[in-house]
């Protein structure tokens, strides 16, 4: 069995690595999006602007404090304060408003961003808030960024990179004659999420280290910890890509549901901006996504040097949903384009 | 048949929806011996076949290989070779022959069948700038790779040129001599005439005929054909006891006695300066059973 994968992996790898085009793209796409990001937020090292209210619900009651009337300020519900304020620490939020019981607001003393908040809820004429300092140091847009911008070229990688392959074979009758050989569906997927995943993890880490010296990027945690969940989350975004394709035989068809899946991640998985007191069904959905618990374990490795206690159940979710995608993908599977 | 089958195939039956690709057919196929299926595009043979490699699933009936149904030790065991198959892009033929050697556990050695093939030169070449009849030796190579008891061979000649059709031939036939058991489709009489040991006609899903070659031709003919150009026949068809029949610019006669037609022809005063003689043939057996040409 492991010979047979191992004839699949080394010839799969073979014909990636002698596609010049499609390996120059894997390497150059996300150099690219990275430098674009840096260079549009060179200038920009402020940290995000947000104002969040403790609250169980997501209804701000904006008569119960003349500041939350202010414009040009987003304001949202929090759950949970210790979170919330670790946030305030990060500059992730500029301000915390708790106003049932004791009224009380939180802004950390090292943010000019606070700083103005703090005098614009003082000049705002309501009843006085009590003033609660945090500190910690900021997190710049680019360090919150760049996981964000890996992790998505990694989720598009590895559903393209795997599907359109997969169909291809299809399509063309290569599968066909594999599947006249002993080798098992199970075999042949895993050949291919190895090969995918060894080429992704290969271009993840040469970007993340390049990047990472040219742009002074954030680590604060574990390298091998981070290195981890980018393979687990790689394994499961091929897994998905694999479902997906599994009877598919049509480029067209695949292009559509790979996209239907891929959209939904860049947009709702935290790749540009945090999904933080956005919609609480949307949230829900990011949930489902796996590059949603890439992203929050990557970027608590990233940013606030977490270990693995803080981020095991994103690695428990990547995990399962590794397991249940190959499964699925696995039963499934169809050799030919006609049956 | 004496030895015991090494494939049996019992009351296959295939439906997709509207169409009844094979219908009821059955047949046993002896060890040892190369086993053709004939029949012109549609007629079922690729279909029996594919059910018969454990590729397509019958809807009715069994194919038993050494007198069991399939099971994992059947693909170990056999060799395909399809219509059409595409190789995995950027690998030379040697990469290609490596990968598929290492699919397999029993094989054969690898220097043998890339000489058997003739690949010796184009080893390091890569699949997509192979001719025709080069990538079909790969495919044969490929489909030898694990020293097969069975060789599938689908329509493998299809598309070639006459040189790189016989030259193939002269492959298979070396590959006869090692006593493989060979099952070969094809819509070419005289590959069929020439390879095949036993062969069934199929037409609409349903075998129409089977036997060998010779035995067939001897079932359904026992006359000879004289050809003559159109212009040369100068008399009367009414004239003579034996069929004449026109087309294509020839006039053909179907003749029990050739020596008393030459004598009769002569009398005449039919010039025979451009008489061809030939015996029947596979593909006018399938015209007589059918009513039309065996090739699209």
């Amino acid at each position: 069995m492991i010979r047979r994968l191992l004839a699949i992996l080394h010839a799969r790898n073979m014909e990636f690595l002698r596609d010049r085009s499609s390996l120059s793209w894997n390497l150059l796409v996300p150099i690219l999006l990275v430098l674009g990001m840096a260079w549009i937020f060179w200038e920009d090292d402020r940290p995000l602007f947000k104002v969040a209210i403790l609250g169980q619900t997501q209804q701000i009651d904006r008569g119960a404090h003349p500041f939350l009337s202010t414009r040009h300020i987003h304001f949202y519900t929090v759950r949970h304060e210790q979170e919330a304020l670790h946030k305030v620490s990060r500059h992730q939020i500029d301000m915390l408003i708790r106003l049932d019981g004791i009224h009380t607001y939180w802004i950390n003393a090292d943010s000019p961003r606070g700083y103005i908040l703090e005098k614009m809820l003082l000049g705002s004429g309501g009843a006085p808030l009590k003033k609660a300092a945090v500190s910690g140091s900021p997190v710049r847009y680019i360090d919150w960024l760049l996981p964000g911008v890996l992790g998505m070229n990694m989720m598009f990688s590895c559903l393209f990179g795997v599907g359109f392959v997969v169909v291809r074979y299809r399509k063309n009758g290569f599968l066909k004659r594999l599947n006249a050989t002993p080798l098992r569906a199970v075999e042949f997927l895993s050949a291919q999420i190895a090969s995918r995943l060894v080429i992704t993890l290969t271009s993840v880490v040469l970007v993340f280290w390049g990047m990472g010296a040219f742009l002074n990027i954030r680590m604060d945690g574990s390298y091998l910890l981070l290195f981890m969940v980018a393979a687990l989350g790689a394994v499961s975004i091929i897994a998905l890509a694999l479902v997906a394709t599994s009877r598919v035989s049509s480029e067209e068809l695949a292009s559509g549901l790979l996209n239907f899946l891929g959209w939904p991640m860049m947009l709702l998985s935290g790749v540009w901006f945090s999904m933080e007191g956005t919609n609480e069904f949307l949230q829900a959905i990011a949930q489902l996504l796996p590059l949603t618990h890439v992203l929050e374990a990557a970027r608590a490795i990233m940013i606030d040097g977490y270990g693995w206690a803080h981020i095991a159940e994103n690695v428990m979710v990547l995990v399962v949903m590794g397991a249940v995608f190959m499964g699925l993908g696995a039963v499934l599977f169809k050799w030919r384009a006609d049956s | 048949m004496t030895q015991p089958p090494i494939l049996d195939v019992r009351d296959l039956h295939k439906r997709y929806p509207g169409v009844v690709a094979v219908d009821g057919v059955s047949f046993s196929i002896a060890k040892g011996t190369c086993f053709g299926l004939l029949g012109p595009n549609g007629a079922g043979k690729t279909t029996t076949v594919e059910i018969m490699e454990g590729i397509t699933e019958a809807t009715a009936g069994e194919v038993r290989y050494r007198g069991a149904p399939h099971d994992r030790r059947f693909r170990e065991e056999i060799g395909i070779q399809f219509q059409t198959t595409a190789l995995q892009d950027f690998l030379t033929v040697k990469e290609t022959l490596e990968l598929f050697h290492r699919l397999y556990e029993h094989t054969a050695n690898l220097n043998e069948i890339v000489e058997v093939c003739a690949l010796e030169e184009l080893l390091a070449r890569d699949n997509r700038k192979l001719s025709g009849g080069q990538r079909q030796r790969l495919l044969l190579a490929l489909a030898l790779l694990n020293d097969p008891k069975v060789l599938f061979l689908d329509e493998p000649t299809t598309g070639l040129d006459p040189q790189s059709r016989r030259n193939f031939w002269q492959l298979i036939e070396r590959i006869k001599q090692q006593k493989k058991t060979i099952v070969l489709t094809t819509h070419y009489m005289e590959e069929a005439y020439r390879l095949c040991d036993e062969i069934i006609i199929m037409d609409h899903g349903k075998i129409i005929a089977e036997g060998s070659p010779a035995e067939l031709l001897a079932e359904h003919f026992d006359e000879t054909i004289l050809q003559l150009p159109a212009e040369d026949f100068t008399a009367s068809a009414d004239r003579f006891p034996f069929t004449v029949l026109y087309g294509n610019g020839c006039v053909e006669m179907s003749i029990r006695d050739v020596d008393e037609a030459i004598k009769q022809l002569q009398q005449q005063g039919i010039s025979l300066q451009r008489l061809e003689i030939r015996p029947r043939t596979l593909d006018d057996l399938f015209l007589e059973l059918t009513g039309k040409e065996l090739r699209p």
